[in-house]
């Protein structure tokens, strides 16, 4: 286990990559100094990304029940639908776990694809909340309809946005994977898109209580 | 071509990921309860709510614990700096819900 980082501080990657490793005691993701930067850096992103949903949860919250004589939540919600996209994206949540598991294990390969099972489970899961929003909107149930709508498609739809990002972003790293294998820095960016998607997890966790299931109670 | 299959430093995870798993069954769980309890209208109300609410907190503690790493550090020794600044973050969300509720609940004006 222990090679080429405990003996040099420059150690090459591929076609003649240089990665400086600060730290080759630590796990991999905070060997350079820069990766335990913008580890905690990302931390106080997603605190900050989650006062945006918390200002959308509360506008949302206030505005459920102004429906305008409109389509409510109850008529709108499909139970099957919202439990399958809950349960698309734990178990995305999930196999974005194992990558960062075999990550940690050195496993290039399972780390790859781990990650395109994520990335293909999230699809998987914009393809759903799409459908339905269409769906929604051919039914008269459109974002100018009501207050209420404007609350649910601005909320629910920043959460798609930050999902579909995720997924390029991961498609991005899969390449470099590919490119480059584990490195101090490839590893420090499974780690983050992983805490990320970790993240949108929680939150639709959120979405799926207050939103959907408060929806159709 | 190192590091294309082994990392420099494979390290310290046990050969079967746990932790993932149980954290992946305990979502599961606190999934299936709250749909069940909506579902079949076995309690009233604010009852309800607050059942289902506070599965989705434990949801939280889940994914924080089990799957993000939450309290674990750099390596170096030093505290895990991203529990407080991620603590302060949910004391944010927290007020930012309950104010607006609380607020509003005075006007019935809005529409």
């Amino acid at each position: 286990m222990t090679t080429l980082a405990h003996n040099n501080v420059e150690h090459h990657h591929g076609a003649g990559d240089h990665v400086h490793v600060d730290y080759p005691e630590r796990p991999i993701e905070y060997q350079t100094q820069d990766g335990a930067l913008k580890i905690l850096g990302f931390w106080v992103f997603l605190a900050t990304d989650l006062i945006l949903f918390a200002c959308l949860f509360a506008t949302f919250i206030v505005l459920r029940t102004h429906t305008d004589g409109g389509p409510t939540g109850k008529e709108l919600f499909d139970v099957p639908i919202f439990t399958a996209e809950t349960l698309i994206l734990l178990t995305s949540s999930f196999t974005g776990g194992l990558a960062t598991f075999e990550m940690h294990r050195g496993h290039r390969n399972r780390v790859i694809g781990w990650l395109i099972v994520t990335a293909l489970l999230g699809l998987a899961f914009v393809g759903l909340e799409v459908n339905e929003f269409v769906h929604m909107a051919l039914e008269g149930a459109t974002m100018q309809r009501s207050a209420f709508l404007s609350a649910f498609f601005t909320l629910v739809g920043t959460h798609g946005c930050h999902v579909s990002l995720g997924i390029l972003w991961m498609t991005g790293i899969i390449i470099q994977l590919f490119q480059r294998g584990i490195t101090p820095i490839t590893a420090r960016k499974v780690y983050i898109v992983n805490m990320y998607w970790h993240f949108l997890d929680v939150v639709w966790v959120f979405l799926f209580t207050i939103v959907y299931l408060m929806g159709v109670m | 071509m190192a590091g294309q299959h082994q990392t420099p430093t494979a390290h310290h995870e046990p050969s079967f990921p746990w932790q993932y798993v149980i954290g992946y069954v305990l979502s599961l769980v606190l999934t299936v309860i709250p749909l069940w309890l909506v579902l079949d209208h076995v309690l009233t109300p604010t009852p309800l709510t607050i059942g289902i609410l506070f599965c989705a907190v434990l949801q939280i503690f889940v994914q924080l614990f089990m799957f993000m790493h939450f309290t674990h550090g750099d390596g170096s020794g030093e505290p895990a700096y991203q529990t407080v600044v991620l603590s302060i973050g949910y004391f944010f969300t927290v007020v930012f819900a309950g104010a607006s509720i609380w607020i509003m609940s005075f006007s019935s004006q809005v529409q």
